[in-house]
């Protein structure tokens, strides 16, 4: 930096003359616009802004001149400075837009290309409807009840009515245990266990706990009536594997056991479940049956979901679905036989219960358009996959 | 129950506009499950009519087949003007017809379907030229009409049936509508016509006549004097009722009439023989099982009596049977002839030259007939029914009905005497309030309504105290023996479409337990994580535990085993779910599903050594004392809930990105670890030993000090055993263990203190023994650091010459945080330092580069 000279005269220094600033800042202006890039930018920033810059090299001059004519220069090449530093602003932000445009394109990618690295998993269908009806109940204050596989006979047979010469014992052709070294105790050779047939043990399993007694103090004592559960598990029968039968299926039943329930209660139940499984107004149908565990007792037939009935007597508009006939067989239910109670240790004069039950592969069948129980046994993971988490 | 309407309408006036589907209709409606209709005979169409053969030509073709070119005359109506002699020397028109078979005579009547006539199988008959004739027609085999099986000839019928061009649909009774009906247990009265036409009256709300008229008939009561065949009962209670009528004269030539031909054919049985054929259709007819017996070859006295040990009869099957003790017999003096209420011995079978039959109609107890049939594995027509429940009065009427038939059509005579031994057991009588229906139905019935419901299914009822009635039901009708039944019969009367649609509230529930919202939880993770899940049967063989390598004493070999498996390979249930999951691995892979990750999650099944304790025999009409209830419970196998996953392939595939990461051990430890925490639970890991895996890449899963399952890579020798891409990895575990593993599972998680100071990272590289375990340096680099400590990753491992032989460094990077303030450089030194230090002392572990 120069010292103040005392002796400089103010004529000669020109580069302070008004004309000489006023060119700088053409000049400078003239190379911030020039400028293409960030690049050059920055070298006009140096040459018109820098130490070395001619406004930079007159503002120090300012002080050499005399005191009077100083602040008038001041002013001048302030102004001009400032004039400068804008433009550099101005132009340093264009290029800079200009550049980040640049890169964002030269950054563009294909997004369709795919990332699946990481394969997608499912569960199977027979496990969502599962909870999908379990959650149906659950919000109407039902409980999700649960029971072995391998069943005791008594559970499984005798506790609901089917003695041990029923002719149902032999209509359900039963899956028994073997007795390996049987003890023989009463005589018998046979182990008293089978895979069971039906979820119904799961039913006489919740009124045996909810009517434990305990007199002598020991353990929980039953939470007593009234019961609302419903009971999805895998059931077991001799059946060969086929288009439309598995030796082991699945099966959802219900168990309602209140004062004064009555049949009314069970199909007002079973309209709810339909419509909540297939859409809002479908009902359901009863019809006269039989069950050893349940009288009265009856068929239930769905709406067909699908025509809703349209397809009855119209040969224009068949339904696959029902097969034009405008209802669906889907399971059996009843009013719970009053032999169960008592043997279950529910007051049959106080109490009254209905019970329903269906089964899952045949509701999935007909609500999917499932051809062949194969692929619901085999573990294919294409037919899983297509269903994802939820059915 | 296949029920011909025909029949049907014999004893209920059903409007005759009502097709066979509108009484489905109202039958279904009753709670009788009506299977189909068949509209039997409505395949056949066009002029069928009834022919004379007046004279044939057989020629011989080339082919080496003899055909008759045949004149038939089939009436006036049909003929051409092509003259033909007749046996009596007459001549008339004829039409001209090539039959293949020979089992005709001239004048013999036939079957002709004219050109125009339409089969079954949509069989078109028009006039073609055949073996160098027009065939202006076809003569018809039994078969080609749809009445059975019979193609060996063609159907020849008898003189006096029919004339030339009568209506051959009609002489055969070819068209009817048949109803097929499942009856249910309950209802073994509606496998009888008499039955189910009883329900169809009902229904219409029309006249009924029985068949069986009042049942037991007096007068002929009074006839039992003892001149019948004698007849004694041992056992009463087996065999309540024994009716026994002899016919003689018989004439065993008799044909059976069409029209009984046609409805035991349209019932689903096979006409065989007049005697035969009639003692099916009383059966049909009322349901009541009858057995005839040739009376010439019946020694002595019919007893009835229990088998003995070791005593044999062979039955009408001809089948040797060894019979039981319990198996009820018909025996005379030379030993058992039938199994009662089952199956005839062949001995007294009716033949072709049976001219005096003995008819038996008895009442054999349900229970007792069910099981005879199950035990020689012999559900016969009569088995069902007694199985089901027949009317005990039946025997007197169907008895009588029989003789009368055999009168009627064989020329027979009816013996004066009849047997009857025994007598119709008492009704019982059921007390019932007649609010009940109503307050199990949700319909409102008046008192009137209810008496009028149980009248009308011929039930007796009488007024009692107050709003009970007492009623007594019909003979036919045994399954009426509660309150709850009597109150089916009047709902199914009135019709379930009267029930109204009202939902139960029920009390505010506990919604899904914690083991099932776990359940849930661990399966969506494992789904999530890239796991398909296919559930597999339950049954397993020695052979799949040989394939998994298990030891002999193995413990997971003691597997419950079935009495009566699907498959003899297969007789036993999993003890483990690998072999199902696998097969399923396989399968996928056979089908190009070469990148494959499955998951499955069920009940396995486990058992002692020794004897299987059995369950005790519980009563039912009382609920089990607590007691009796642990006792059954003790003897039902434990069934823990596992899950279980395998893979194989790539795990991550190939693509653009590079090449595919294929499947490791560490996937199948990896899925424990997303199992173990999205339970909650805090899984460790250790190296272990165990089939069916590799033994140097199996990990034993540890739940505090528990082994809970096992994962890694299987053995080569399993994987070549079984058939699986090299390299499958497979993890199976406890789920119920990881449920109930943290007690604390459904309390409240207490909240982390998130310092918001600065973190302060530390890298070291520990040389240990290669034989030391990861995670052994890992919990003791934790445990030296202590509270300061944030968090520990392994992220380098390096084996190689500079670390020399047996040897191996594993770097870790150790973050260090405090609660309250900045941590010094000292500080974070000190904490490292004494975790490298607990390190050393625990693993042997050196500070690389120290
Ligand atoms: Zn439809």
């Amino acid at each position: 930096m120069s010292a103040p000279n005392s002796e400089y005269d103010p004529v000669e220094v020109s580069s302070l003359h008004p004309d000489e600033v006023a060119r700088m800042v053409s000049d400078a202006l003239s190379a911030f616009e020039a400028a293409r890039d960030l690049d050059e930018l920055k070298q006009a920033r140096l040459a018109h802004t820098g130490d070395r810059a001619p406004l930079t090299l007159a503002n120090r001059e300012i002080g050499a001149l005399p005191p009077q004519a100083r602040k008038d220069a001041g002013r001048r090449v302030g102004a001009a400075r400032r004039e400068v530093g804008e433009a550099l602003a101005r132009r340093q932000a264009v290029l800079e837009a200009e550049r980040d445009e640049r890169v964002l394109v030269d950054e563009a990618v294909d997004v369709t290309l795919p990332w699946d690295r990481a394969p997608r998993g499912a569960r199977h269908p027979l496990t969502t409807i599962q909870e999908r009806v379990a959650d149906v109940f659950v919000a109407m204050g039902w409980e999700v009840a649960e029971g072995p596989e391998v069943e005791a006979e008594w559970l499984n047979f005798d506790a609901l009515n089917i003695g041990p010469d029923h002719p149902a014992r032999t209509m359900q052709d039963t899956f028994f245990v073997a007795a390996e070294g049987a003890d023989g105790a009463d005589g018998a050779d046979d182990s008293g266990l089978v895979l069971r047939t039906h979820t119904s043990p799961v039913q006489a399993r919740t009124m045996l706990a909810r009517t434990r007694q305990t007199a002598d103090g020991s353990g929980e004592p039953g939470r007593g009536m009234p019961i609302y559960v419903i009971c999805p598990g895998r059931t077991f029968r001799t059946d060969e594997l086929d288009a439309t039968h598995t030796p082991v299926f699945s099966q959802v039943e219900g168990l309602a056991v209140d004062e004064g329930l009555t049949m009314a209660h069970l199909k007002g139940t079973l309209d709810h479940f339909a419509s909540s499984m297939f859409g809002a107004g479908i009902t359901t149908r009863l019809r006269p049956s039989y069950f050893p565990f349940t009288e009265p007792s009856a068929e239930m037939d769905l709406q067909c979901f699908v025509c809703r009935g349209a397809s009855v007597g119209d040969p224009e508009r068949p339904c696959r679905t029902c097969g034009s006939e405008g209802w669906i067989e889907w399971g059996g239910c009843g009013m719970v036989n009053p032999r169960v109670l008592v043997a279950c240790g529910v007051d049959p004069e106080r109490y009254t219960g209905f019970a329903f039950g269906m089964g899952l592969e045949r509701t999935l069948m007909f609500r999917h358009g499932i051809e062949d129980m194969h692929d619901m046994v085999e573990g294919d993971v294409r037919f899983a996959t297509a269903f994802g988490m939820e059915v | 129950m296949r029920v011909p309407m025909s029949w049907l309408r014999e004893f209920a006036a059903v409007p005759g506009s009502a097709t066979g589907r509108d009484v489905a209709d109202r039958l279904i409606a009753a709670g009788l499950e009506v299977e189909t209709v068949d509209e039997a005979g409505a395949d056949v169409s066009g002029p069928l009519v009834v022919g004379r053969v007046l004279e044939f030509v057989e020629e011989t073709h080339k082919n080496g087949k003899t055909v008759r070119w045949c004149a038939v005359d089939v009436g006036a109506e049909h003929n051409e003007q092509r003259p033909s002699h007749t046996d009596d020397g007459s001549t008339t028109m004829s039409r001209g017809v090539v039959c293949g078979a020979l089992n005709f005579e001239v004048g013999d009547l036939v079957v002709v379907s004219l050109p125009g006539t339409v089969l079954p199988g949509g069989f078109t008959i028009t006039a073609r030229k055949t073996y160098g004739h027009v065939s202006d027609g076809m003569i018809c085999s039994a078969r080609e009409l749809g009445l059975g099986d019979d193609h060996t000839g063609i159907l020849v019928l008898r003189p006096d049936e029919a004339a030339p061009g009568d209506d051959a649909a009609a002489v055969l009774h070819l068209r009817d509508d048949v109803l097929d009906i499942a009856v249910t247990p309950d209802r073994g009265y509606c496998l009888s016509v008499r039955g189910v036409a009883r329900e169809a009256a009902t229904a219409f709300g029309v006249d009924y006549a029985d068949p069986a008229g009042s049942g037991v008939d007096e007068r002929e009561d009074d006839d039992a004097d003892g001149s019948g065949y004698p007849v004694r009962v041992d056992d009463a209670d087996r065999c309540p009722v024994f009716v026994a009528r002899t016919v003689t004269g018989v004439d065993p030539h008799a044909p059976s009439p069409r029209w009984l031909q046609r409805r035991v054919q349209l019932a689903g049985m096979r006409p065989i023989s007049l005697a035969v054929d009639i003692t099916n259709y009383v059966m049909l007819e009322l349901g009541q099982p009858i057995h005839g017996y040739d009376r010439d070859a019946l020694t002595g006295t019919i007893v009835v009596r229990r088998a003995e040990d070791g005593e044999k009869l062979t039955t009408l099957d001809g089948v040797v049977r060894t019979l039981d003790p319990d198996d009820l017999l018909i025996t005379d003096d030379t030993g058992p002839i039938g199994l009662a209420g089952v199956m005839g011995g062949g001995t007294t079978e009716l033949s072709g030259s049976t001219t005096a039959i003995v008819v038996e109609a008895a009442h054999f107890e349900a229970t007792g007939a069910g099981r005879t049939a199950r035990r020689h594995k012999l559900p016969s027509e009569a088995s069902k029914r007694f199985e089901r429940g027949v009317d005990p009065r039946a025997p007197w009427a169907a008895s009588r009905r029989v003789v009368e038939l055999l009168v009627e059509h064989g020329g027979g005579v009816a013996d004066s005497g009849m047997t009857a031994v025994g007598a119709v057991p008492p009704a019982t009588a059921v007390d019932i309030d007649t609010t009940l229906p109503s307050r199990v139905v949700g319909v409102e019935y008046t008192p009137d309504e209810v008496t009028r419901a149980l009248t009308s299914v011929g039930a007796t009822v009488e007024a009692g105290a107050g709003p009970t009635v007492t009623v007594t039901a019909p003979s036919w009708r045994p399954d009426l023996t509660d309150p709850y039944d009597l109150v089916e019969e009047v709902a199914r009367l009135r019709g379930y479409g009267a029930i109204p649609s009202v939902l139960p509230m029920a009390p505010a529930g506990r919604g899904v337990t914690s083991g099932q919202r776990v359940r849930r939880r661990v399966e969506r993770a494992v789904a999530a994580a890239g796991y398909v899940e296919a559930p597999s049967y339950p049954f397993v063989g020695e052979g799949d535990f040989d394939a998994l390598g298990f030891a002999v004493d193995d413990p997971r070999r003691l597997a419950v085993r079935l009495a009566n498996p699907l498959s003899e390979e297969q007789p036993l249930l999993r003890t483990t779910l690998l072999p199902g999951l696998l097969a399923t691995l396989r399968r996928n892979v056979g089908r190009g599903n070469t990148d494959v990750a499955l998951y499955e999650s069920g009940l396995v099944f486990r058992r002692g050594p020794g004897t299987l304790p059995r369950p005790p025999r519980l009563p039912v009409d009382r609920r089990p004392t607590e007691d009796e209830l642990a006792a059954l419970e003790d003897a039902v196998p434990e069934q823990p809930r596992r899950l279980a996953v395998a893979l194989s392939g790539a795990r991550e595939p190939a693509g653009w990105w590079g090449p595919a990461r294929q499947v490791s051990w560490a996937d199948a430890v990896e899925a424990a670890r997303a199992v173990a925490s999205s339970a909650g639970v805090r899984l460790r890991v250790g190296n272990d030993e165990q089939a069916p895996w590799h033994p140097g890449r199996c990990a034993a899963l540890y739940v505090g000090a528990e082994v809970v399952g096992h994962a890694g890579e299987l053995h080569p020798r399993v994987v070549q055993a079984l058939g699986l891409p090299p390299r499958t990895a497979a993890m199976e575990l406890d789920l119920d263990r990881l449920v109930g593993a943290d007690e604390d599972a459904d309390a409240p998680v207490r909240a982390p203190a998130v310092s918001t100071f600065p973190v302060a990272t530390q890298d070291v590289a520990l040389l240990v023994d290669s034989s030391v375990p990861a995670a052994d340096v890992e919990a003791a680099l934790r445990a030296g650091a202590g509270e300061l400590l944030e968090s520990v990753r392994l992220f380098d491992v390096y084996t190689g010459a500079q670390v020399g032989e047996g040897r191996r460094s594993l770097a870790y990077a150790l973050r260090f945080r405090a609660p309250d303030r900045t941590l010094t450089a000292d500080e974070t030194t000190a904490a490292r330092d004494a975790a490298v230090a607990a390190a050393a002392e625990r693993t042997g572990a050196e500070l690389r580069g120290a």
